[in-house]
């Protein structure tokens, strides 16, 4: 067992004396490598920022710590020595809600390389853009022979070397779609901007009366700032999803034949031992070997109620140890864990609504070729017409200037970032570019029952109604489990201010059955109705013995999620189909069903059936949202239409989804679906006023009496009206 | 108009001189974090060089 250990010497920096200090300092440079990262959701002000920043830097040991509140991070320096468990520690004393995140996960380096890139040039286009408008100004207003050309020549010196480092994501993008033989919005891009300028220079050398030196820049300004801003929006939308599934680091508690070790699950092999404890998530496939304990598979299967196992049971990664601690031994690497497999059943799912074409592409497709054959169009025309080479190649490329998707360009983007930041403020992270796009188009809306309409955690139904002898003493037991109907009926003794302050002698716990003691000399006994002796119940309980006494029956309800009640009642507004797909039985379903008037229930669905469920909705024609948060709902959410998931989801349901809700209430998705209509509607509108502009603007140019004044204006005025008409997503 | 001939220069070089600023700043890192940049001059802990 031993063996192994050893090469990892440098990546495992606890099982190692703490380097001395000059070594160190002599690694200074790869000093990322033992920082450590930590998301901090709740932090939001300066108070935040030194109370975090202070109380990590009080510890010994953490050379520095640094907030970033944009992305509700920080990152500390520390000494190997420090372990990420010592400072969520720290912080939670502190009062704030840490989680610590796999570095590895994160891409937001490579992002923010991208975007810092997409600035630059941005900078630089800007600083060009305005040079040259400047000294167009003069030519507009009629500068003419030497001052013209002068003014020329200059706008030449600054434009072209700004147009080659400008412009170079779209030279890249549209070489590589012709390449592979189609169009996009970059090929008529690329020609104009190469066309304009070369055009340009050509008739600044004969000191002829139009140059577009100013045009070129505009288009290249204004489209990368609708590249930045494109950017943007998925990048902090990619790094806040990678963020949630980042949160659970998986790491487990290794047996070793020198003591137990923390160690990443990668590391896990097919015959390790293995410790979870009560509480903790089975990280990798594995048999137990010893303990007995109750198994949590609602994310599995979608059972509410936690099931019994013990040694030789087999336990899939993602369910959750619940009442004792367990020995397991690893049957599976986490790369071919059950959980692995669904995220690979899930992205091949993906694949195929990766097919979906946005609004943006659609409009490109036909714009593209549009403008290319319009610009030909004007060439032959004039050519024939007049038989001037110069003149008509002019005519043509003014053409392809003025047409060009400047407003297009910044239409979805501009709309999108406005929409992706009001759901954000609203605690809606939005995971793919398309998913509002895709999210307004729906008519059917299938949810999942436990964890997604009711919040899967059972709640001890009127405790007013129990004697407060019986609630004391059962909560008193209760205190001595995990589960999930022990903790509700602690929850519940708390909330109605009694103390389980009963003296317990020989608290014990039966794991599958129930907690037992001795009080005063007689015992007492919580748990199910065959071992406490008294009659099964129908629905979800739980029974109380006292010594002789007549069992107590504590009955149970799985409590519907604040929000859901009024999100179906709108939806059916609206004239949407609501359907329930859920695991658990046929009787809890049509419980919660009745509760919130959904007439559709499909129970007892495996997660293939569900799956299939789903695609046959698709196939019928149906634009279905699915909500969901287990792992049998991953391939459901995965073949939806558009997917939503709550945080509390399973990483898998979470990764699959298009869309994760933060808050515990769903009444954001009614914010979502109304934001989707209304980003639509404004998406739709700036393609129209783009399209106005080039009904006005088309016509002058191809009659030939477009200056690079008229171009300007119709180009700066096109592109400030769309990123004006964004403004007023809801 | 002979004047332009200083008054053009200048303004690129002044242009330039913003152009170079903004490189700056984008290679240290300014852009990094707005929001906490703006709540930062509110704490009263001086913070101008990086902790050692």
């Amino acid at each position: 067992m031993a063996a192994p250990i050893a090469p990892r010497v440098a990546v495992c920096p606890t099982s190692i004396v703490p380097l001395p200090e000059q070594n160190i300092a002599a690694t200074k440079p790869s000093l990322k490598a033992d920082s450590v990262l930590l998301s901090l959701p709740t932090i939001h002000c300066a108070g935040c920022i030194s109370t975090v920043e202070r109380g990590l830097a009080a510890i010994p040991g953490v050379r520095a710590a640094r907030v970033n509140l944009s992305l509700k991070r920080v990152s500390v320096d520390a000494k190997p020595s420090i372990t990420a468990a010592q400072l969520v520690e720290t912080l939670a004393a502190l009062g704030y809600e840490a989680h610590e995140l796999d570095p590895s996960l994160l891409s937001t380096a490579k992002d923010d390389l991208i975007g810092r890139n997409l600035l630059m040039r941005l900078a630089v286009a800007a600083f060009a853009m305005m040079n040259v408008l400047l000294l167009s100004i003069a030519v507009w207003a009629g500068a003419d022979g030497v001052t013209r050309d002068f003014m020329h020549w200059i706008s030449a010196l600054i434009a072209l070397p700004a147009i080659a480092f400008s412009a170079q994501p779209f030279f890249r993008n549209g070489w590589q779609a012709l390449r592979k033989r189609h169009l996009n919005m970059d090929v008529p891009i690329s020609l104009a901007l190469i066309l304009a300028a070369g055009m340009s220079l050509f008739e600044t050398m004969n000191s002829g009366e139009n140059a577009y030196f100013d045009a070129a820049l505009s288009l290249t300004f204004f489209l990368l700032a609708g590249r930045y801003l494109d950017h943007r929006t998925r990048a902090s939308a990619r790094s806040a999803a990678q963020e949630l599934a980042a949160l659970e680091v998986p790491r487990a508690l290794l047996q070793t034949s020198d003591g137990e070790k923390n160690v990443p699950i990668q590391e896990l092999r097919i015959g390790d031992t293995i410790i979870i404890k009560p509480g903790a998530r089975i990280p990798v496939d594995a048999e137990i070997i010893t303990g007995e304990t109750e198994i949590d598979r609602a994310f599995l299967t979608g059972e509410s109620l936690p099931v019994y196992a013990g040694p030789t049971t087999s336990l899939h990664a993602g369910e959750i140890n619940l009442t004792g601690p367990i020995t397991l031994r690893v049957t599976a690497i986490a790369r071919h864990s059950t959980l692995q497999k669904i995220t690979d059943l899930v992205a091949l799912a993906e694949t195929s609504r990766d097919k979906y074409t946005s609004l943006a592409d659609r409009a490109a497709a036909i714009y593209a070729p549009g403008v290319h054959l319009l610009a030909l169009a004007a060439f032959i025309g004039w050519f024939t017409l007049s038989g001037d080479l110069r003149l008509s190649l002019n005519i043509a490329i003014a053409v392809l200037i003025i047409t060009c998707p400047c407003a297009l360009g910044l239409a979805v983007p501009a709309v999108n970032t406005a929409a992706s930041g009001r759901l954000f403020r609203k605690g809606v992270l939005l995971k793919s570019g398309t998913a509002l796009e895709r999210l307004a188009e729906i008519d059917t809306v299938v949810f999942d029952k436990t964890g997604t309409l009711t919040l899967g955690i059972p709640t001890l139904i009127a405790p007013q109604n129990y004697p407060p002898d019986a609630l004391k003493i059962a909560a008193a037991l209760a205190k001595g489990s995990a589960h999930p109907l022990a903790q509700s009926i602690l929850r519940a003794a708390k909330s109605a201010d009694i103390e389980p302050s009963v003296e317990l002698i020989d608290l014990k716990e039966t794991p599958g059955f129930g907690v037992e003691a001795t009080l005063d000399g007689t015992h007492v006994r919580l748990g199910r109705a065959a071992w406490v002796g008294a009659n099964e119940a129908e629905t979800t309980a739980s029974f109380l013995k006292i010594g002789d006494q007549p069992a107590v029956k504590f009955t149970f309800i799985d409590e519907l999620r604040p929000g859901v009640a009024d999100l179906i009642k709108s939806l059916k507004a609206l004239g949407i189909e609501v359907h329930m797909l859920t695991g658990d039985s046929p009787r809890a379903a049509a419980d919660v069903a009745a509760r919130l008037g959904i007439t559709n229930i499909a129970a007892s669905q495996t997660p293939q059936n569900k799956a299939d469920l789903l695609r046959a909705l698709g196939e019928a024609g149906k634009k279905v949202l699915m909500l969901g948060d287990g792992l049998n709902d991953t391939g459901a959410l995965a073949s939806a239409h558009v997917s939503i998931a709550p945080a509390c989801a399973i990483d898998a349901a979470r990764v699959a989804s298009d869309i994760v809700i933060l808050k515990q209430d769903f009444g954001a998705v009614s914010d979502c679906l109304k934001t989707a209509r209304s980003s639509r509607a404004r998406i739709k509108e700036n393609f129209a006023m783009a399209a106005a502009y080039n009904a006005v603007a088309v016509p002058i140019a191809l009659l030939g009496f477009a200056t690079p004044l008229i171009a300007a204006l119709a180009m700066s005025a096109s592109s400030i009206t769309v990123t004006i008409n964004a403004w007023r997503v809801r | 108009m002979e004047v332009l001939v200083f008054l053009i220069p200048a303004s690129i070089f002044l242009g330039l001189l913003g152009l170079a600023g903004f490189f700056w700043m984008l290679r240290n890192k300014q852009f990094d974090d707005p929001d906490g940049d703006a709540h930062r001059i509110l704490s009263s802990d001086y913070d101008d060089k990086p902790k050692e």
